[in-house]
């Protein structure tokens, strides 16, 4: 009976068809973690206040429950516990009390057994932060110049009119500290490079001097008056404030520049909190990260990401295919080519770290340095392109998948028929123009699926960035206004280093849990974008250059 | 002017029997488009061509037939150096286009096959538009003024038989068409480069037998402007198509002749055997 059943060769299908399975949950599983984990986080959750007594002192405390663990009674008195005899289990609970300038930490364990009284008031609100993190509290009233505009009832709309005012004021002071300022002092180092490169080819002379002070004074009057509008602006922002209370009943006056959100989740109704959910979702994707990365948004790493990749695949895809037509249409296929065939595919399974340390030791140090002494002495002894940035890391990770990219093409120009070539020299083409016209376009989707397979891969690389280029917190973006805007040599943020950085090196692991999460759904998220897009070309290029059937 | 298949043969041995009655002189009357002399071919160390002396009329047809292996495709690849993209072939002899060796230092490969068209066993389009297939060998030459290309893609295609049928879809992807019109596709994709000889190897296997018969009929039509040079497998399709026809064996060349002589009266015995259906 059973022999006949392994003879019948059933227990083979099961078997592959578990391990499909098997592997189709975990990925699926994996993502839906994520998922749930990321995406939880930009809900505005219920606020609750309990009132809680373990036996010292009576307390209350106003915040979001994050976690409830459980566990029996047994092994809460073996963990040192006391629990009541007729509990049938003991109970915790992970709450974020926020208000980590009062109490000292955003989070608290306590025990549900001492929560005496657990209430959901609709006037309870969270004030989301630039310093330190939450509030949880009461709003007591909102005060301009000092003075009470509103109290009670009417507090929470002027809050947020105040609010929206402040923001606008704030978004105008970073345009003019960051765009404005910023391109000042991107000029004025310009000048003085240019004033030290003349001093150093011996071209000074009264005439540049001339040229210099003037651009100076005109810069420094800029300067002027746009610090001048800062301060006027600074007056302003600063003039609100809103007067809180936290769990313990004391007031806290909090500037109103300090304050990104308010909001009552008690009070918001679901379609309202979907409304917020979308807007924190936006502002977290959209924004430059605070607190050491552990609040606001990613988008300077998804920048960073993307750029970088894209710059890669421009590097990697005409570097590979010239490589692989060379070897596959060119090269006689003796053992040489076969000798180097096997090298570029063992190529792809050194650790990628050591195509890190290759990378800052080639590129960035001698290739950088000579680039740095050839063409900006003047800027010695600060490197420009001697130290880490973008253009090493993306040629770094050229290098990394640029076997990838040639072991498909290959197998790409392998694939076309003899007789599509025999066909375009009958007609007279050269080998070059057969390759041009017909050959190379035959193969291109085969480019395209060697292009997603590196694209997959350097997305997803952290190890070697973090030697070559990626930094924790990039104060500007690769691009910008200031000419040449593409500006290769600075450092950037990546969405890998990042989930790391938040994930495992910042103050307050926490609070920033539910940010790894996040991030790592966005970096799946760019992955699986810049994929599909590939993908999407890879497959319009097949269904245009369909190969004869067999 | 449409044809029957069993007119066909009458057609060409009407020709034929002209020449049949005094064959010297016929032969002095025909020019001679391509002369083979002591072609030697090895594939590395096998050799598959034996001193093989031809001389290929202009503006006829010769078919060569003979059994599978015979070296009758390679004889032909040899008329446009289409051997050379084979590493381990080395050529002796010499093949005459016009009276120029083509195998001569100084000859242009490109150039040559721009003259010596060839359409292979299976059709093979591009995957490109109906349009950009003809135009292919005009845009490799650096033509690309649309009115020119217009006109002589339209030229082809009706001298491929293929006008009426695709001139409503010239943009569309070649690879849509049967196997039939692809054939005629290719053949149209050779004419509009204007060569003086076409090469067809087994042009018509791959194909239904109406394909088969427009094919054919094609074959008859081109000849008016060009030397053809048809391998086939197929002996009635030799008799039809055919003013002259070479059988080979083994690498060499057997029997050579006018198609009528060489179907009715064989002088050797293996012709005999093979068009009697004894071996092949």
């Amino acid at each position: 009976m059973i022999k006949a059943w392994f003879k019948s060769g059933s227990p083979w299908v099961w078997l592959n068809a578990a391990a499909v399975s098997t592997s189709i949950i975990l990925v699926v599983g994996l993502l839906i973690l994520i998922a749930v984990r990321g995406l939880g986080h930009f809900w505005s959750s219920d606020i609750v206040e309990y009132l809680y007594d373990d036996g010292f002192q009576q307390t209350v405390i106003i915040g979001e429950v994050v976690e409830t663990s459980r566990m029996t009674v047994n092994e809460a008195k073996a963990s040192g516990y006391k629990v009541p005899d007729n509990a049938e289990f003991f109970e915790q609970r992970l709450i974020k009390t926020g208000n980590r300038d009062i109490l000292g930490s955003d989070f608290r364990w306590i025990q549900s057994q001492y929560i005496k009284k657990q209430s959901y008031l609709k006037d309870l609100i969270v004030l989301e932060r630039r310093e330190w993190g939450n509030f949880y509290g009461r709003l007591v009233s909102v005060k301009e110049n000092g003075k009470i505009v509103a109290e009670g009832g009417k507090a929470y709309q002027v809050a947020q009119q105040s609010i929206d005012r402040a923001l606008e004021l704030f978004d105008e002071i970073e345009f003019l500290q960051k765009k404005k300022i910023g391109s000042i002092n991107y000029a004025l180092e310009h000048l003085r490079l240019k004033n030290r490169r003349l001093q150093l080819q011996g071209k000074w002379n009264e005439d540049e001097a001339q040229q210099q002070t003037a651009g100076k004074t005109f810069y420094e009057q800029s300067y002027q008056e746009l610090q001048k509008r800062l301060v006027g602006l600074y007056l302003k922002i600063r003039r609100d404030s809103l007067v809180v209370k936290d769990s313990s009943d004391t007031t806290v006056e909090i500037p109103v520049a300090k304050v990104v959100r308010l909001l009552q989740p008690n009070a918001m109704n679901v379609a309202e909190k979907i409304w917020q959910y979308g807007i924190k979702f936006f502002d977290f994707v959209s924004e430059v990260p605070r607190e050491a990365n552990t609040e606001g948004g990613i988008f300077p790493a998804i920048f960073g990401t993307v750029m970088m990749v894209m710059l890669m695949a421009v590097i990697v895809t005409p570097f590979g295919v010239i490589a692989a037509v060379y070897m596959r249409e060119y090269a006689s296929q003796g053992l040489t080519i076969r000798i180097i065939r096997i090298a570029v595919n063992n190529l792809a399974g050194v650790p990628s770290i050591v195509y890190g340390v290759f990378g800052l030791g080639f590129f960035v140090y001698i290739l950088g340095g000579k680039i740095d002494q050839l063409f900006y002495p003047e800027a010695a002894p600060a490197p420009v392109f001697g130290t880490p940035g973008l253009l090493w890391a993306s040629l770094t990770l050229a290098l990394l998948t640029l076997p990838v990219v040639i072991v498909s093409t290959e197998e790409g120009l392998a694939r076309i028929p003899k007789s599509i070539r025999e066909g375009s020299l009958a007609l007279g083409a050269t080998k070059s123009e057969t390759l041009w016209r017909t050959v190379l376009p035959m193969a291109s989707p085969a480019m395209m699926t060697g292009l997603i397979l590196a694209v997959a891969r350097a997305a997803g690389e952290v190890a070697p960035l973090m030697l070559v280029g990626v930094v924790k917190m990039a104060p500007t973006l690769p691009v910008d206004g200031n000419f040449p805007f593409l500006h290769l040599e600075r450092k950037f943020m990546h969405l890998g280093f990042h989930i790391y950085d938040v994930g495992f090196q910042s103050p307050n692991v926490e609070a920033a849990r539910p940010l790894v999460y996040a991030t790592s759904l966005l970096l799946v998220l760019v992955i699986i974008g810049l994929n599909v897009f590939a993908i999407g070309i890879r497959n319009h290029l097949r269904e245009k250059y369909r190969a004869l059937e067999n | 002017m449409k044809m029957s298949v069993e007119q066909t043969p009458t057609r060409a041995i009407k020709i034929n029997s002209l020449k049949v009655s005094d064959r010297e002189a016929a032969h002095e009357l025909l020019e001679t488009s391509i002369k083979i002399e002591r072609l030697n071919l090895f594939y590395g160390e096998k050799q598959a061509l034996f001193d093989v002396d031809m001389e290929v009329p202009k503006m006829k047809v010769t078919a060569y037939i003979g059994p599978s292996g015979c070296g009758k495709s390679t004889l032909l690849r040899s008329i446009n150096r289409m051997n050379d993209l084979i590493d381990s072939v080395r050529i002796e002899g010499k093949i005459l286009l016009d009276g120029e060796d083509i195998y001569h230092k100084s000859v242009n490969v490109a150039d040559l096959r721009r003259r010596v068209g060839m359409v292979f066993q299976k059709p093979n389009p591009f995957p490109k538009s109906i349009y950009e297939n003809v135009a292919y060998g005009l845009r490799i030459q650096g033509l690309n003024d649309r009115r020119t290309l217009d006109e002589t893609v339209e030229q082809s295609l009706k001298g491929a038989a293929l006008w009426d049928e695709v001139k409503g879809r010239l943009h569309e992807n070649a690879l849509g068409m049967s196997g039939g019109q692809q054939q005629r596709l290719v053949i149209a994709r050779a004419i509009a480069i204007q060569p003086e000889v076409m090469l067809l190897d087994e042009p018509a296997s791959a194909l239904d037998p109406i394909s088969t018969l427009k094919i054919e009929e094609l074959i008859n039509e081109l000849k008016e402007k060009y030397t053809i040079v048809i391998v086939t497998h197929n002996m009635q399709q030799a008799a039809r198509v055919s003013d002259y026809t070479a059988f080979m064996y083994m690498g060499k060349l057997i029997e050579f002749g006018s198609t009528s002589e060489l179907f009715t009266n064989p002088k050797q015995k293996q012709t005999e055997d093979y068009i009697t259906g004894r071996y092949g």
